[in-house]
C-alpha cells in the first residue's frame, strides 16, 4: 500500500505521538530481549556474585541434554497434532456451517464462544473430565479397557493435554475458515458447480485452493498457539510435577528459570525459542505468501 | 441433496455438543455439594446449591493469607482487562497516526522498531522481563501487571491498516477547512474509527482478562490475584485435601470465563470483524 498523498509535516509532533509506545517497547521488549541474549552467554553465580562469560557453552549444554531433546521432540509432536486436529475440525465445521444457510448464525454463536475461555480455565475443566474419580472421559475409556491416569502416565497426560488444547483452538479456526469461505464470490461457486459435479472434488480442486491464504495464516497462528498459549493448560494439568509429565519447550524455560534458578540455561533456551519463532515468521512472509495465489 | 443437508446438521450439532457440553457439565456440577460430586462424579443435573457455592466463592476470604475473596480477584481481572484494552487502543492509535499521517525522518526505522515486536511473544522472554520488573520495583502493582503486556504492536498494526483505508480526500478537505493535526485526529479520525475501536477493545479485553503466565509471575501478593491466576491456587489447595472442593473450583472456573464469554457472544459481530480484518 502506498503512503498517503497528503501528510502533515511537523518537526516534533510525530515523535510525541510515537513516544508512549516506543518507551514501553524499549523498556519491556528490547531491554529484556537483549538481556536474554546477553545472559545466555554467561554463567550466573547462584548467590548473585557476578557472572562468568562462558561463550556458547549454555547452548551446547542445552542442545546436548537428552532431557531437553526429549522435550523438544514432545513439543514437535504436540504442536503437529494440535495444529492438525484443530485445523481440520475447524475447517470441517466451517464448510458445513457455510453450506447450511438457515441456522448459520446460530451455529456461529454456538461454535465460537469457547474462544473466550482462558487456557488454564479450559485446563481446569479438562482436569475434571480426566479426573480419576469423577471424570466421565475416564469412565468412558474404561469401557474400552483403557485406564486413563492423567498426571501419572506420560502418554495419558499428553493425550488429555492435546484434547483440551484442540478443543480450545477449534473456534478460532472455525471463524477464519468460515469468513474465508463466505468471501468466495458466488460466481466462482456457480462456475465450479457447473464444471464439477462431485462436491468433494469441487472442494479439493476449487474451494480449498481459494482458502489457501487463510489456511496458511492459520497454520502459523496454530503453531504459535501450540508452542506458547498452551502454557496455561499444561501448567494446570501437570500441577507443578513436571518431572514425569510431558511438557513443552516454553514450560521448560519457565521451570529452569524460576524453579531451577538456572539463568544462563533458561536464557539460552529463550534465545533458541526466539530463533524458532523468528524463522516461522520469516517463513510465513517469504516462502508461503509467494506461493499462495490471492485473487 | 436433502440427505447431505441432514448430515451437515448432524456434524454441526455434534460440533456444538463437543463445544458446549464440557462447560454445561462444569456449571451444573458446580451447583452440587462436594461430597455428592465425589460420590457420583460430574453431573448434568441441577444440584440446587447454586446460591451457597457461588456466594462462598465470591465472598469467603481464602488463600494462604486468608484475605482474598473471589470478588477481589474479579475486580483485579476487570482492572487488568480494561486497563490493557484501553491502554492498547490509546497507544496504538497515537503511534499509527504518526506512522500513517506524518512525513518525518526515520519513519521507516520507527516502523520496524515497533513491528519487530510482533515477532516475539512475551513467553520467550519471561525471565529477563521479570528481572526488569524487579529492577523497576513493579512486581505486585497494577502497572507491572498491565504495562509490559502492552509492549506488542498488534493494535498499532490494526490501526495502521485501518487508517490507510481512510480516503485521502478527508484529510485534504480538513486541511482546506484549516484543521491541524490534533483537530483532524479528534474530530475526524477518532469518530471514524469507532467500530474499529470497539472491535479491538473486545479482543483486547478478552486477551487481558485471560492472561495467566504474566500475572502468575508478577503477583505474589494475593491482593493482586486475578481469577485466571487464582486457578493455580485452587489446584494447589485442592491436591492436598481429602474430599476436594470440586464444586468451588468449578464455580471459580465458571466465574472466570463468564465476562469474556459474555462479551464475545453479545458483541460477536464486532469481535469477528476485529479478528478477521486484522489477520495479515
Amino acid at each position: 500500500m502506498a503512503a498517503k498523498r497528503v501528510q502533515f509535516s511537523s518537526p516534533f509532533l510525530p515523535y510525541l505521538f510515537l513516544a508512549p509506545q516506543l518507551a514501553i517497547i524499549f523498556v519491556f521488549f528490547y531491554w529484556p530481549s537483549i538481556q536474554a541474549i546477553q545472559s545466555s552467554f554467561y554463567l550466573e553465580d547462584p548467590f548473585g556474585f557476578g557472572a562468568t562469560f562462558v561463550g556458547m557453552s549454555n547452548y551446547t549444554d542445552v542442545l546436548k541434554s537428552s532431557e531437553y531433546l526429549g522435550i523438544a521432540r514432545f513439543t514437535a509432536i504436540f504442536t503437529a497434532l494440535v495444529t492438525f486436529f484443530a485445523l481440520s475440525i475447524g475447517l470441517l465445521l466451517a464448510v458445513k456451517a457455510d453450506g447450511v444457510i438457515r441456522g448459520n448464525s446460530a451455529y456461529k454463536t454456538l461454535l465460537i464462544w469457547v474462544y473466550a475461555i482462558a487456557p488454564p480455565v479450559a485446563g481446569l475443566i479438562g482436569m475434571m473430565f480426566f479426573d480419576q474419580h469423577i471424570g466421565p472421559i475416564v469412565e468412558l475409556a474404561r469401557w474400552f479397557g483403557w485406564d486413563i491416569k492423567v498426571g501419572l502416565d506420560y502418554f495419558d497426560t499428553a493425550f488429555a493435554m492435546i484434547v483440551v488444547s484442540v478443543w480450545k483452538q477449534i473456534p478460532y479456526n472455525f471463524i477464519f475458515f468460515l469468513s474465508g469461505l463466505q468471501g468466495i464470490p458466488v460466481s466462482v461457486r456457480e462456475a465450479a458447480a457447473i464444471d464439477c459435479r462431485s462436491g468433494l472434488r469441487r472442494f479439493w480442486t476449487v474451494i480449498l485452493p481459494l482458502l489457501a491464504p487463510t489456511a496458511f495464516f492459520l497454520l502459523i497462528i496454530n503453531v504459535t498457539y501450540a508452542l506458547f498459549d498452551t502454557f496455561g493448560i499444561i501448567d494446570v494439568m501437570v500441577k507443578d510435577k513436571a518431572a514425569n509429565n510431558p511438557i513443552t519447550l516454553v514450560y521448560k524455560v519457565y521451570m529452569d528459570g524460576f524453579r531451577g534458578n538456572d539463568l544462563g540455561g533458561s536464557s539460552a533456551q529463550s534465545v533458541i525459542l526466539m530463533i524458532i519463532v523468528f524463522v516461522l515468521t520469516v517463513f510465513q512472509f517469504r516462502l508461503i505468501e509467494r506461493r499462495v495465489h490471492y485473487n | 441433496m436433502h440427505r447431505t443437508r441432514f448430515f451437515d446438521h448432524v456434524i454441526l450439532l455434534f460440533g456444538v455438543f463437543i463445544m458446549l457440553a464440557p462447560v454445561v457439565v462444569a456449571f451444573m456440577t458446580s451447583t452440587h455439594e462436594a461430597a455428592d460430586i465425589h460420590r457420583n462424579g460430574l453431573s448434568l443435573t441441577w444440584g440446587g446449591h447454586f446460591a451457597e457455592t457461588y456466594e462462598t466463592v465470591l465472598t469467603r476470604e481464602g488463600g494462604f493469607t486468608g484475605k482474598v475473596t473471589g470478588f477481589n480477584m474479579m475486580m483485579n481481572s476487570m482492572v487488568l482487562g480494561l486497563g490493557f484494552a484501553v491502554g492498547k487502543i490509546v497507544l496504538s492509535m497515537l503511534a499509527a497516526y504518526a506512522i500513517v499521517y506524518f512525513r518525518f525522518p526515520l519513519a521507516a526505522f520507527f516502523f520496524w522498531i515497533i513491528f519487530t515486536t510482533l515477532l516475539l511473544p512475551l513467553e520467550v522472554r519471561i525471565l529477563p522481563s521479570y528481572e526488569v520488573m524487579n529492577t523497576l520495583r513493579l512486581t505486585n502493582t497494577y502497572t507491572g501487571l498491565i504495562v509490559p503486556l502492552l509492549a506488542s504492536a498488534t493494535g498499532t498494526f490494526y490501526f495502521r491498516q485501518f487508517f490507510k483505508s481512510v480516503p485521502d480526500e478527508l484529510l485534504e478537505a480538513a486541511r482546506i477547512d484549516g484543521a491541524g493535526p490534533f483537530k483532524f485526529f479528534i474530530d475526524v479520525l477518532v469518530p471514524l474509527s469507532r467500530t474499529m475501536m470497539a472491535a479491538i477493545f473486545i479482543i483486547m479485553f478478552v486477551y487481558g482478562w485471560n492472561q495467566y503466565l504474566w500475572p502468575t509471575l508478577m503477583t505474589t501478593d494475593e491482593g493482586f490475584f486475578t481469577l485466571v491466576r487464582g486457578i493455580k491456587q485452587i489446584l494447589l489447595v485442592w491436591v492436598g485435601s481429602n474430599i476436594p472442593d470440586y464444586n468451588e473450583a468449578l464455580a471459580l472456573a465458571i466465574l472466570a470465563m463468564l465476562p469474556p464469554v459474555m462479551i464475545v457472544v453479545i458483541f460477536q459481530r464486532w469481535f469477528i470483524k476485529g479478528l478477521t480484518e486484522s489477520d495479515k
